[in-house]
């Protein structure tokens, strides 16, 4: 039932039955609308990703004489950063069990775990864009290599933005505990960090697991 | 256990319809994080075997991330088909049919292309 309906309905039975037919009628909880809200922003995210998916795999065999996939990927590490992002999301699950239940030092703790996964990630990541680039593979080398640091990049720079977020819900979550505004924000960041592990098993498995295949 | 809602008539997406306590749900998230290991160990596995027929392995690795990603959607972003989630399930499915029509058509246009363009030769001696 919704808060309005409730106020409306106390005390009054009959009322109270009336407000339980309508409930659908009243405005929805704040929670509820932050959420969708937001879950609509993930959704265009998701849509400007499958642009850069469809780039890639048309570009997949323009190496203009360059390294390919197969050459180039390192199936171990991408497995480890995998990992890595996956228990990342995990722990970000555990964080957002610990807020509401209203526990701040197991919330402190999932959101320091998830932090530090996630940073593990990008270190892998900025590893091997590095080695890439040494190897005279950088995104100017071919058609291939460009879609393939533009995808993988603007990953990339989600978990970055993310990560950032992060930090800020810990503080926030220190400095003024678990308000309700505070609370909707931890959501929509546990919404943002899992939808950005389901876009990297698209990216592993498009790029990395089909791409060394070609 | 509150997450802001009382009877279930919406749920924010990413919320979870809870009956259970913490327990319940800490295992809820254990379980979907099994099911994605195992998932993806068998992606990894199958990219890399000779022991699956070859023609067969891009079509294999695509359905084993369309299942990981349901796996994700079900236990942490708690996607589900209950009567609270319909709006987040009709927003994700039209997010699901534009993404299919922009990956679907791009290759499909592009492969078409591909194969009615003239070689590169022919159209050179054209051009004299």
């Amino acid at each position: 039932m919704t808060d309005t309906a409730m106020a409306y309905s106390h005390g009054d039975p009959r009322l109270r039955s009336m407000a339980g037919a309508v409930a659908h009628s009243g405005p929805a909880p704040k929670r509820i609308v932050t959420g969708y809200g937001f879950w609509i922003f993930i959704l265009s995210d998701m849509v400007m990703f499958s642009a850069f998916f469809a780039a890639y795999a048309v570009l997949l065999g323009q190496t203009a004489g360059g390294p390919s996939g197969r050459e180039l990927f390192d199936l171990h590490n991408v497995a480890i950063e995998t990992g890595f992002l996956l228990a990342s999301s995990f722990a970000c699950g555990l964080a957002t069990i610990a807020a509401d239940t209203r526990n701040a030092n197991w919330f402190q703790l999932a959101m320091a775990v998830t932090c530090v996964l996630g940073l593990g990630f990008l270190a892998i990541e900025g590893n091997e864009f590095a080695s890439l680039v040494m190897r005279g593979a950088g995104p100017t080398r071919s058609a291939f290599l460009s879609a393939f640091f533009t995808l993988v990049g603007c990953h990339g720079l989600h978990v970055s933005a993310g990560i950032l977020w992060l930090l800020t819900m810990m503080a926030q979550v220190a400095a003024k505990g678990f308000r309700a505004d505070i609370r909707r924000r931890i959501l929509c960041f546990a919404l943002f960090w899992h939808a950005l592990d389901i876009i990297w098993i698209a990216v592993f498995t498009v790029v990395y697991l089909l791409g060394s295949a070609v | 256990m509150s997450n802001g809602h009382d009877d279930g008539i919406d749920l924010a997406p990413g919320d979870e319809h809870v009956e259970g306590g913490t327990g319940e749900r800490i295992l809820g998230y254990l379980t979907g994080l099994g099911l994605a290991i195992l998932l993806t160990a068998t992606s990894f596995f199958v990219a890399g075997t000779n022991l699956v027929w070859e023609p067969s392995i891009p079509v294999a690795l695509v359905v084993l991330a369309i299942a990981q990603m349901g796996v994700h959607l079900v236990f942490f972003l708690h996607i589900t088909t209950g009567a609270d989630n319909t709006n987040n399930v009709l927003a994700l499915a039209f997010g699901v049919l534009i993404v299919f029509l922009v990956i679907g058509g791009s290759l499909w246009i592009m492969a078409n292309l591909n194969h009615n363009m003239m070689p590169m030769d022919q159209f050179m001696q054209m051009q004299r």
